[in-house]
């Protein structure tokens, strides 16, 4: 159970007296939930003032990757479904925003909330090619899910091709979005618009991510993992929950999908195909399975890996062919060598790492102040 | 009809291709119970080393053979680095760490050799006879059948009558025992990884001349349509890892050829999907409960 054990809930631990609830933890999860995303979100805003343009556009897209992540460790993590379909989610909120933009600009509309009506659309549209993909993947099991979701990553780029007059084959399509609002000031820089849309949307879908898995619905997805058979008897309808997982990570994938094309103004095929899958994969399982803040690392390291390995090839001195080569491909093999090392000998991931150490630190501090 | 001829052959070409990739994937999950995702990379790897050597001394068959060694030691090593000590509690699990591998080889592969595509030569011709005035098999097509019937028989009759298949079969079946009786059940374990890896790197040689070429990501639809001739059959059948294979070949090449060539993709996963919600156990496949 390694990779899924590193879900387990955190230890009973030892401070509720008599009389106490068996859960230590005082007030409403809603609220904390609440109170964390409301400073995160303030952080983020500083944050979004605080650095240059590029490194805010770099933030936001760890923000529209963290919105797939975080549904993907949920399914993967806390419901056992393994999917490489993600990548071709993700496509469909992107290609919906796409389509749902163009046609606003084609008829002329323009205004602020169309934004929100398409990313709006993106999401409803995924949930129902979730849903459908949801159906098939609740009677499946291990290999077999992941060969089937495995099979839908490569046949997106196939679709956009076949299907040219709508998606434009391998060139894919340009998204228009609106500047930001002239409330905001003549010189208010684009890119910090583009973090201020993406980071709101992945905090709301973070804190209902969030409040989803401390829910029943939480306790429900975790018992069918490890149980399938305990969690019937016990009164769990199996693939009804299994559908209700997929369904909502394909939710948050498609909204990840579609920030990234916001964010890039313009989506193709070749930015969705089967590599994206493995990525997500494999920054949720390095990352931490389970762990929304696992999810965290896991997107920032998707954006860091890239940028990292384009300094290191810089500081190199190669022929132009070589060095882009190298460029290409040693994320992919850093990617590549982390997850099978982490999938070795620390299944828990970064968060699974963290967690332990802070862990041990609070024991040290609290067997010196006894 | 003439068309229709044409397209029933060439199906049974691509198909006996995919029935010996297939094959590889059915050897590791009986023997591992782990369906080895990273078998089209792996395959890949090898291919790659065969045009090196074939570019290199000049000789085809050189590197075909150096091909189907280069596979047996990459399926032994990686069985040895990797998937032994991979915790297989989950089975999600060793999919994950496999995922890992593609990631990584495909890397390497593109940081060597570019990630241009590369000719890829063949041996025979792959103009076709031509019979009363029907296109038929080309001689290219021919040695791809030889091939696949010379490793099939090859494969059954290691299984069947040596002593040392019935210590792999022994070891898959039930390892604890076998280890008492003194089979060398790790031993076993990697024999079967590398047979699966040499037979997959032959699939990889013969279908790679009849694709656009050698690419690091050359292997990634071929797998996928493998994967599902091996399900068509049921993962745990030999036979039906054929069958399964011939019958994907045939789909894809009738949509390949009456529906366009960019819709084979959505066929095999139509396929795929069709198989495992009908007859989730294959067309071969015993009646099974899932364990308690």
């Amino acid at each position: 159970m390694s990779a899924t054990s590193a879900a387990t809930p955190p230890q009973q631990r030892a401070t509720g007296g008599a009389g106490r609830p068996a859960d230590p933890r005082r007030g409403s999860t809603l609220l904390r939930h609440l109170a964390v995303a409301a400073v995160a979100g303030l952080l983020l805003l500083g944050l979004s003032y605080a650095v240059e343009p590029f490194r805010n556009f770099q933030i936001a897209t760890v923000a529209a990757y963290l919105c797939a992540t975080a549904g993907l460790t949920v399914l993967t993590g806390l419901n056992g479904q393994l999917s490489l379909g993600h990548g071709a989610l993700m496509a469909t909120g992107a290609y919906t925003v796409a389509l749902c933009q163009n046609a606003f600009y084609d008829r002329g509309a323009t205004g602020g909330l169309l934004l929100l009506v398409s990313l709006a659309a993106a999401v409803v549209v995924t949930v129902a090619v979730g849903a459908v993909v949801g159906v098939a993947a609740a009677r499946l099991r291990g290999p077999y899910l992941a060969g089937v979701t495995l099979a839908v990553a490569v046949v997106v780029p196939a679709l956009t091709v076949t299907f040219n007059g709508v998606f434009n084959g391998e060139q894919g399509l340009s998204v228009p979005v609106e500047p930001p609002p002239l409330a905001l000031g003549a010189y208010f820089p684009y890119e910090r618009w583009q973090l201020w849309i993406a980071g709101a949307a992945t905090l709301l879908t973070l804190l209902l991510l969030a409040n989803l898995v401390r829910s029943r619905y939480g306790r429900t997805f975790r018992a069918v993992r490890d149980d399938e058979v305990a969690a019937r008897l016990a009164g769990i309808h199996v693939a009804r929950t299994q559908v209700l997982a997929f369904v909502v990570s394909a939710a948050t994938a498609g909204l990840g999908g579609a920030l990234l094309a916001v964010l890039a103004q313009s989506v193709s095929p070749g930015a969705f195909g089967l590599t994206l899958s493995l990525f997500l994969l494999m920054a949720v399982v390095i990352g931490g399975l389970g762990r929304l803040a696992g999810a965290v690392w896991g997107a920032v390291l998707l954006v860091a890996l890239p940028d990292l390995s384009h300094s290191v090839t810089d500081q190199l001195t190669l022929s132009a062919a070589a060095a882009q080569r190298l460029e290409g491909n040693l994320p992919l093999a850093i990617f590549g060598i982390t997850l099978v090392v982490v999938m070795l000998v620390a299944p828990g991931g970064v968060q699974g790492l963290l967690s332990r150490l802070g862990r041990a630190l609070l024991a040290r501090w609290r067997a010196r102040r006894s | 009809m003439d068309r229709f001829v044409f397209l029933t052959l060439d199906g049974l070409s691509r198909g006996a291709v995919y029935a010996a990739f297939a094959l590889a994937l059915v050897l590791i999950w009986r023997a591992a119970r782990v369906v080895n995702f990273a078998q089209g990379a792996m395959a890949v790897a090898a291919a790659y080393v065969a045009y090196s050597v074939a570019s290199a001394t000049g000789s085809y068959w050189l590197g075909f053979v150096v091909a189907l060694v280069a596979g047996l030691a990459l399926g032994a090593l990686v069985d040895r680095a990797v998937m032994r000590y991979v915790d297989h509690a989950s089975p999600l699990n060793p999919v994950i760490v496999a995922l890992g591998l593609v990631l990584l080889i495909q890397a390497v592969l593109g940081m060597v050799y570019g990630s241009e595509f590369r000719p890829a030569e063949v041996p025979f011709s792959r103009g076709a006879f031509t019979v009363g005035g029907f296109a038929v098999l080309s001689p290219y097509d021919l040695f791809v059948f030889g091939a696949v019937a010379v490793v099939v028989c090859a494969l059954a009759w290691i299984f069947a009558r040596t002593a040392i298949g019935l210590r792999m079969r022994a070891a898959a079946f039930a390892p604890e025992v076998s280890r008492l009786l003194g089979v060398n059940v790790g031993g076993m374990l990697t024999l079967g990884w590398a047979l699966a890896s040499g037979v997959g790197a032959l699939a990889a040689m013969l279908v790679i001349p009849t694709e656009l070429g050698l690419h690091p990501h050359a292997m990634d639809l071929v797998f996928v349509s493998s994967f599902t001739a091996a399900v068509v059959g049921g993962l745990d059948s030999p036979p039906g890892a054929l069958v399964g294979g011939l019958v994907v070949g045939l789909v894809l090449s009738y949509v390949s050829g009456y529906a366009g060539s960019d819709l084979t993709p959505l066929a095999v996963l139509v396929l795929l999907l069709a198989v495992l919600l009908v007859r989730p156990g294959g067309l071969f496949a015993p009646v099974a409960a899932r364990r308690v």
